[in-house]
């Protein structure tokens, strides 16, 4: 095992990388609306289907292939060299991205270089994760391993705040205007390129993992992972388990307290968006250190009962806390103090006249609305509107969706150690790759289509796509309770 | 407990069925033609039903180890 110094430089040069590639992975999302505008333009059947492509195939079909591509490639040539690849995969896509010229320039060439971008980094992100975790868990001693590997663990959170605050900062010295017209959206993708670089550096400079190290001396590294892994009945039940006790839960837990809520606050509480956006950075920022909390009290407890104990909270709890989240939003039958008008007439690109109204009311706490209808004849009308809550409002939220977090970091602060203790490590690379990304990407990433397909269903609410979530994370709680062991595995190297 | 595991296996088995069975009839009711939102186009539901039915197949496969008690303690 390294020394106490050497650890810290295995951790840092792992999740360096792998927090890059999350910051990679959530840009493209985070900006979707302006990528869209500029790649994928409404109206055209041909970028529109694209469009859906590069938001659906990413993570639903990618990331999971992404697993057991350099799952097996990591079972057969070693951690370091694929988790390698995969930074260098994600690093170049992300950059690349960021100097495509747009489908006002280049025609139909940009929608689809946009698409086949996005499906790289896909395929990168699921080669990620499994090697890192791996790497780091095979490093660690014993008695400590949810401790270390919660560092890992951190990144997924710490690259969604890192990029929020990216966007935010870029967007504030560049101006509103040239970020979403201009070429401001951009840059957030080009500095990828530098972080990227640097974690390289970093990367190059460590050895392999010695347990992975051990079995390619002794010549026992595994010929097919992907059958070890799949065909293998005592292996399959193992993965099978994997999924449907742990990752199915912990995976639909972690998109709802992260970004269901921050959706949620956008789009149904119709919080202004730096507002919005600065309350899910502060959450973030109170709850991550919980994840190394949980990971640490788990090489006490075991794995079992702290994620389980997260998942129990977010079964019973998402509901009171959305529905609260909506209620301190929620303007009616509160008097203005204040109210202001504004008309305006523009003439569209067509030549048609657009009437717009901004209303704005102040209310008597010091919040205010602002609501904007645009009138083109030929079309319904076009109505946003936008809260900016007071200072208690507000903190009331940063408090509810830190909570959501600290259960996300309940469930998913332990789990890369409990998965490292399920598989041998010849197939440990393909084996806890694949449950994790159907997990994180499939089930976690189906949040919001099966939210949306819940409420199209007569008599629901806004708060009637939460029992997808709650659903799943009800299912794989009955399963992890009955079938999941609460024992740490002391032993790693087999 | 292994008792329990049995009826949690049978459990898995109806959910992945009526899973697929749920999502394939939400798609033929959701998908029009020319539809603008992702729940009323064709492609989302393909990826989804192709990509979720290996799931389910997998969740109606471990229900049935477990149903085989193959997951019982010894």
């Amino acid at each position: 095992m390294p020394s106490p110094k050497g650890i810290w430089s295995i951790i840092t040069a792992s999740s360096v990388g792998t927090l890059i590639e999350w910051y990679d992975f959530y840009i493209f999302g985070s900006l979707s609306t302006i990528i869209a505008v500029k790649f994928f333009p409404s109206g055209n059947p041909t970028t529109a289907l694209l469009s859906t492509l590069a938001t659906f195939a990413a993570g639903f079909i990618v990331r999971p292939f992404g697993a057991l591509v350099f799952g097996r490639l990591g079972d057969i040539i070693g951690r370091k060299y694929t988790f390698l690849l995969t930074l260098v995969l994600m690093g170049s896509s992300t950059f690349l991205i960021g100097c495509i010229p747009s489908y006002a320039t280049i025609g139909g060439w940009a929608p689809f270089l946009v698409l086949l971008l996005r499906l790289l980094q896909g395929l990168a992100l699921g080669g990620e994760y499994g090697g890192a975790a791996t790497y780091v868990a095979e490093h660690s001693p014993a008695h400590r391993r949810g401790y270390f590997t919660s560092w890992i663990q951190t990144t997924a959170t710490l690259g969604l705040f890192i990029s929020l605050g990216v966007i935010l900062s870029i967007r504030r010295i560049v101006g509103v205007e040239e970020f979403t017209n201009g070429n401001g959206w951009r840059y957030p993708f080009l500095l990828s390129i530098v972080l990227v670089i640097v974690s390289i550096i970093i990367r190059m400079k460590m050895s392999e993992s010695p347990l992975f190290a051990k079995l390619k001396k002794e010549g026992n590294t595994s010929k097919n992972p992907l059958k070890e892994s799949f065909g293998h009945k005592l292996n399959f039940k193992m993965v099978l388990l994997a999924l449907f006790g742990a990752t199915m839960g912990q995976g639909v837990i972690w998109y709802t307290g992260q970004f269901y809520a921050q959706s949620f606050i956008l789009t149904k509480c119709n919080i202004e968006y730096e507002q919005a956006n600065t309350i899910i950075l502060i959450a973030l920022l109170i709850a991550t250190p919980f994840f190394v909390v949980f990971g640490s009290l788990s090489d006490k407890w075991g794995r079992k009962h702290i994620m389980l104990a997260g998942m129990l909270l977010g079964i019973l709890l998402y509901r009171p806390i959305f529905n609260q989240l909506f209620k301190i939003a929620d303007r009616t039958g509160l008097a203005a103090i204040a109210t202001e008008t504004k008309n305006s007439e523009m003439k569209d690109k067509d030549g048609t006249v657009v009437l717009t109204r901004v209303m704005t009311a102040n209310f008597a706490d010091g919040s205010s609305s602002k609501i904007t209808t645009k009138q083109k004849t030929g079309t319904p009308d076009v109505i946003t509107k936008q809260i900016v809550l007071n200072d208690s409002g507000k903190w009331k939220m940063v408090g509810l969706v830190a909570l959501m977090v600290l259960f996300v970091t309940m469930v998913y602060g332990p789990i890369a150690a409990f998965l490292v203790e399920l598989f041998p490590t010849r197939i440990r690379y393909t084996s806890m790759s694949l449950p994790y990304h159907i997990g994180n990407g499939v089930f976690g990433g189906l949040v919001p289509f099966i939210a949306t397909l819940i409420t199209t269903i007569p008599g629901t609410n806004h708060l009637s796509g939460l029992w997808y979530p709650i659903g799943v994370a009800s299912l794989c709680f009955v399963i992890g309770v009955f079938f999941l062991p609460n024992k740490i595995d002391k032993q790693v190297t087999d | 407990m292994n008792h329990t595991r049995r009826i949690t296996g049978l459990l898995c088995i109806l959910i992945a069925v009526a899973a697929i069975v749920i999502l394939i009839t939400s798609a033929v009711h959701n998908i029009e033609s020319g539809g603008k939102t992702d729940i009323s186009k064709p492609i989302p539901w393909i990826i989804i039903i192709a990509v979720f039915t290996p799931i389910a197949a997998g969740l109606a496969i471990f229900g049935w180890y477990a149903w085989k008690k193959e997951y019982n303690n010894e």
